[in-house]
């Protein structure tokens, strides 16, 4: 065996990407036809259905939260660890900067939603 | 020869380190019958036109693992390849990408053969056995679990289609994680423990981006690719769960 190998710290990386490519996968289709297509248009759904005080009640049930939450911050990081992969494999040797902007926007959007998620109360 | 001869242009990549600064492409022109590989059309250049072209072949019945080369931009073994399945198009051979050129068609493989030895290729029993004790008996599923792991032929397709491999030549890279993925899953062996050190190291399984070209390539359906997601989800579960577990892998 080699000497001198050092842990990779990625399966924090990684299964956050794993845990945001599986919720995206299970979510993101309905979600984007849901919130942009049948409630803008109308169609489907019952009138009012994304309505402020529909969506704040949402935002403050504590399961609400947490599906946002999960949505926003799951998504981010899947979307990062996307990015900050592709941009190595065309070329872009991503080195710390690159890392710092990927992850750091996902994890910054994390903090700033759950502080704003608490905020609105139960 | 017979004036029905149908002809076919061979582009090589070749490359002499005595004479050249950097490879060049040569084209020859090679008569052709059906049943001829792109390897014995290789060797027809050698016996007939150039003497000094240089290329690795021993079975020429993809077994060996020897032949692989880029045959147009693609990983392949060249005795498997037929010449009939490219004419009448001109067709370019090349050393195999991601690896340094020795010479010509021959690259350098003793940074794969090292990768090999790093991951402890051998059974390593989980406690020690006397002859008394007879032969290990293993299921059909006990088998089942590794055997396709076996099928490796050390050609190193897998790792001319890398790009993760093309970009850090330190990833210890798919037949190597498939091989050792293989005695992990021998109902024998006693050491994924030991062998999670490399899997979990930097220069392990998280440098792949789950391309999957490797398996694509692969001529021997070892599938590589798959032995290196699993070994994800492994290394994943070692990282979280190594400080409940009194005996994880690497500290
Ligand atoms: S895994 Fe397949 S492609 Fe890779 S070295 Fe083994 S036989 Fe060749
Ligand atoms: S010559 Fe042995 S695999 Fe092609």
């Amino acid at each position: 065996m080699k000497s001198g190998l050092k842990r990779s710290n990625a399966p924090i990386f990684w299964s956050l990407f794993g845990a945001g490519g599986m919720f995206s996968a299970l979510f993101g289709p309905v979600l984007v036809f849901i919130t942009g297509i049948a409630v803008p248009l109308s169609l489907m759904l019952p009138s009012g259905t994304m309505s402020y005080p529909k969506m704040l009640a949402f935002a403050q049930n504590f399961i609400g939260k947490g599906f946002i939450l999960a949505v926003i911050s799951l998504f981010l990081w899947f979307a990062a660890h996307r990015i900050f992969h592709s941009l190595h494999e065309i070329g872009i040797h991503a080195g710390l900067g690159a890392k710092l902007i990927c992850y750091g926007s996902a994890f910054v959007a994390t903090v700033v939603s759950a502080v704003v998620l608490l905020r609105l109360g139960f | 020869m017979p004036d029905s001869q149908k002809i076919i242009e061979i582009e090589v990549l070749r490359y002499n380190p005595e004479s050249d600064k950097e490879p060049h492409l040569e084209v020859y022109k090679v008569p052709f019958s059906d049943d001829m590989s792109v390897l014995q059309g290789a060797q027809y250049i050698k016996d007939h036109f150039d003497g000094s072209l240089t290329f690795r072949w021993s079975c020429r019945m993809a077994i060996c693992g020897s032949c692989g080369m880029m045959i147009n931009g693609i990983p392949k073994l060249s005795c498997e390849t037929f010449l009939r399945d490219y004419y009448p198009n001109r067709i370019r051979i090349e050393a195999m990408a991601n690896f340094p050129i020795e010479k010509d068609l021959v690259v350098d493989l003793s940074g794969f053969i090292e990768k090999l030895e790093s991951i402890q290729p051998y059974i390593i029993p989980r406690e020690p056995r006397s002859l008394d004790q007879g032969e290990y008996i293993q299921s059909p599923e006990q088998f089942n679990a590794y055997i396709q792991f076996t099928s490796c032929i050390n050609c190193t397709l897998c790792y001319a289609a890398c790009p993760q491999f093309g970009l850090n030549p330190d990833f210890i890279g798919p037949a190597a994680i498939a091989l050792l993925h293989r005695y992990n899953m021998d109902s024998r062996d006693g050491a994924a423990a030991e062998r999670m050190e490399l899997v979990a190291a930097e220069e392990g399984v998280f440098n792949c981006s789950a391309v999957g070209y490797c398996s694509e390539v692969c001529p021997k359906h070892v599938d590589p690719a798959n032995a290196v997601n699993i070994n994800k989800t492994n290394a994943a579960k070692d990282y979280f769960l190594r400080f409940l577990s009194p005996k994880g892998g690497s500290k």
